[in-house]
């Protein structure tokens, strides 16, 4: 069996196909598109009024280190909507049944990946730079101002959010619609563990050990870092990097072991619930 | 009276006779020359859901550019059976070849050349039937993407409803737009699983002379999933009936008629769904 046998070989073109199909779709909706920046700035605007009036109360953390619950926020929102906006996708072809046309395409896995990967950044690009910009407007604070730090929070925000990503679709590959609410939810779970809002050292000594086991602690460390201390961590950056492969290449895996598992149960055909 | 019935009781002893006969012949061929020129092959093919059979043994192989129908009442096994030869579903054991690929571990080898319809898909609905079909086009790697798009448009009379979106759209035109969708890629193999369920007799009828169309002009070979028996009268040269997972019989539709004594696959297709064959031979 050769490459493109196996369904490994790659081609960009298919990409390009389902990227346009889920452009057609965001461009003929507008709640859609609102939806996308709905959320994010009712957020930002909460927890900037609060950031805002604990500052007054005379808070010293918050009077030394502006733009801490924002930023959090912010970040939260890459990690958050980045995986939302890749499961969305995929939910999209379930919704509209168009999933078995599509497994029954040329269209690999990896492709199809690559696409929900692209469309994941696209529809956070469409939700969080008007936030961003909103942000700055109304407490004076600038995400961009972080330059290569904000990069390197983001590249491991997106990857986590693709890994979770990736193993939610494989879970609504295997159980159907049974497990959409799991799309919605799973990143909570990582909120408080990954000390979003507050230091690791907060947490009890053995949820201690969970927090660091997972990529976006480092980031959200790194942030605190960055804004209370003034100093840029590539260290932790680094660390959340190498769990963020192990991570990718865990929920691939697991991915298409439960795609495995849909042809043998069938689920495919039915993707209700 | 009673002559006919006799007759017909002896008629249906020697249909079940002819049936083993044809399962022996299938069964023992040459299988691995069979599936190498066969369009589809499908051997021994089992699909077990929690120890419950919806396929259970099964082998047939179609010719190329034959036209099949696969006849059944619910539960037959015809989705999961066409589903299998996709791809789309792993059998629990038993062997699926299409254009001499294995199923579904070699299905990237022919799936470009392979194309289906059925009513358990559907496009996406907010898209419009140009922006689904060309999005599907790109996926299958159509050449002249715009071109096929308008031929098709024509063959299928889609013109006056390609730029609306696809949730916007009547039963019969829906059925047209997966049609198109299902011949974007020029498939030398079509499944087609219910291509006229829902749709008044006029439309399926223009559906049904589209097929044959395609058929005839392309060379492709064609499985139709069906219980509409008229649809597979006019359309198949070969009917393979299944109940319960498995084949009940298969043969031409007029060696069917004249074997069961009857005048319609209709009465054909109830005498093996309402187990009147075996009740006879019982009697006998």
């Amino acid at each position: 069996m050769n490459v493109s046998d196996s369904g490994l070989d790659f081609s960009f073109n298919r990409v390009a196909a389902m990227v346009r199909r889920y452009w057609y779709l965001l461009r003929s909706s507008w709640p859609r598109v609102l939806d996308l920046i709905y959320w994010p700035t009712v957020q930002m605007l909460m927890w900037g009024f609060l950031q805002l009036y604990v500052a007054q109360q005379g808070g010293g953390l918050f009077m030394r280190a502006s733009g801490v619950f924002i930023g959090a926020v912010l970040l939260w929102d890459i990690l958050f909507r980045g995986q939302l906006g890749f499961s969305i996708s995929f939910l999209e072809e379930m919704w509209s049944h168009n999933l078995g046309n599509l497994m029954m395409s040329p269209l690999r896995p990896v492709e199809f990946i690559a696409a929900l990967m692209i469309m994941s950044i696209v529809r956070l690009a469409i939700g969080m730079i008007p936030v961003t910009l909103l942000a700055f407007a109304f407490f004076g604070f600038n995400l961009w101002s972080l330059g290569l730090a904000l990069a390197a929070f983001f590249v491991n925000l997106i990857l986590t959010s693709w890994a979770i990503g990736i193993f939610v679709s494989g879970l609504l590959l295997r159980n159907g619609m049974g497990a959409e609410s799991m799309a919605w939810t799973i990143m909570f779970l990582f909120l408080p563990l990954t000390c979003v809002y507050y230091p690791v050292t907060v947490l009890p000594w053995y949820l201690q050990y969970v927090a660091w086991s997972l990529p976006p602690t480092y980031v959200f460390e790194g942030m605190r870092a960055l804004l209370i201390d003034h100093v840029f961590r590539a260290d932790l950056m680094v660390v959340a990097l190498a769990f963020n492969v192990v991570l990718f290449a865990a929920a691939s895996f697991a991915f298409l072991k439960l795609l495995q598992s849909a042809r043998v149960q069938g689920s495919l055909l039915q993707t209700g619930e | 009276m009673q002559f006919t019935a006799g007759l017909r009781s002896l008629k249906l002893v020697a249909v079940l006779r002819g049936l083993r006969f044809l399962r022996r012949s299938v069964t023992s061929g040459p299988r691995m020359d069979a599936q190498s020129t066969s369009a589809i092959a499908v051997d021994r093919l089992v699909k077990l859901y929690k120890g419950v059979a919806a396929v259970d043994g099964i082998t047939f192989r179609l010719a190329p550019g034959s036209i099949t129908g696969l006849l059944g009442g619910n539960g037959a096994g015809k989705t999961t059976t066409i589903a299998m030869i996709m791809g789309l579903v792993t059998p629990t054991s038993g062997t699926v070849s299409v254009l001499g690929a294995r199923m579904p571990d070699e299905r990237y080898r022919v799936l470009h050349r392979m194309n289906f319809e059925s009513p358990y898909v559907a496009l996406p609905m907010r898209l419009t039937v140009r922006q689904n079909l060309s999005v599907f086009a790109q996926l299958y790697a159509v050449a002249d993407i715009d071109e096929r798009i308008a031929a098709l448009a024509a063959d299928l009379d889609l013109g006056e409803f390609l730029d609306r979106p696809a949730g916007k759209l009547s039963a019969g035109q829906k059925t047209r737009v997966s049609l198109a969708k299902a011949l974007l890629n020029r498939p030398e193999i079509l499944l087609l699983d219910e291509p006229t369920a829902s749709l008044d007799p006029d439309t399926a009828d223009w559906v049904r002379e589209r097929l044959e169309h395609y058929r005839r002009a392309q060379g492709a070979t064609v499985l139709l999933a069906s219980h509409n028996m008229t649809e597979v009268e006019r359309l198949c040269e070969r009917v393979i009936i299944m109940k319960k997972g498995r084949i009940e019989d298969d043969d031409t539709p007029q060696r069917l008629l004249a074997r069961y004594g009857r005048e319609t696959l209709e009465e054909v297709f109830l005498d093996v769904a309402r187990g009147r064959a075996e009740q006879h031979e019982a009697a006998q």
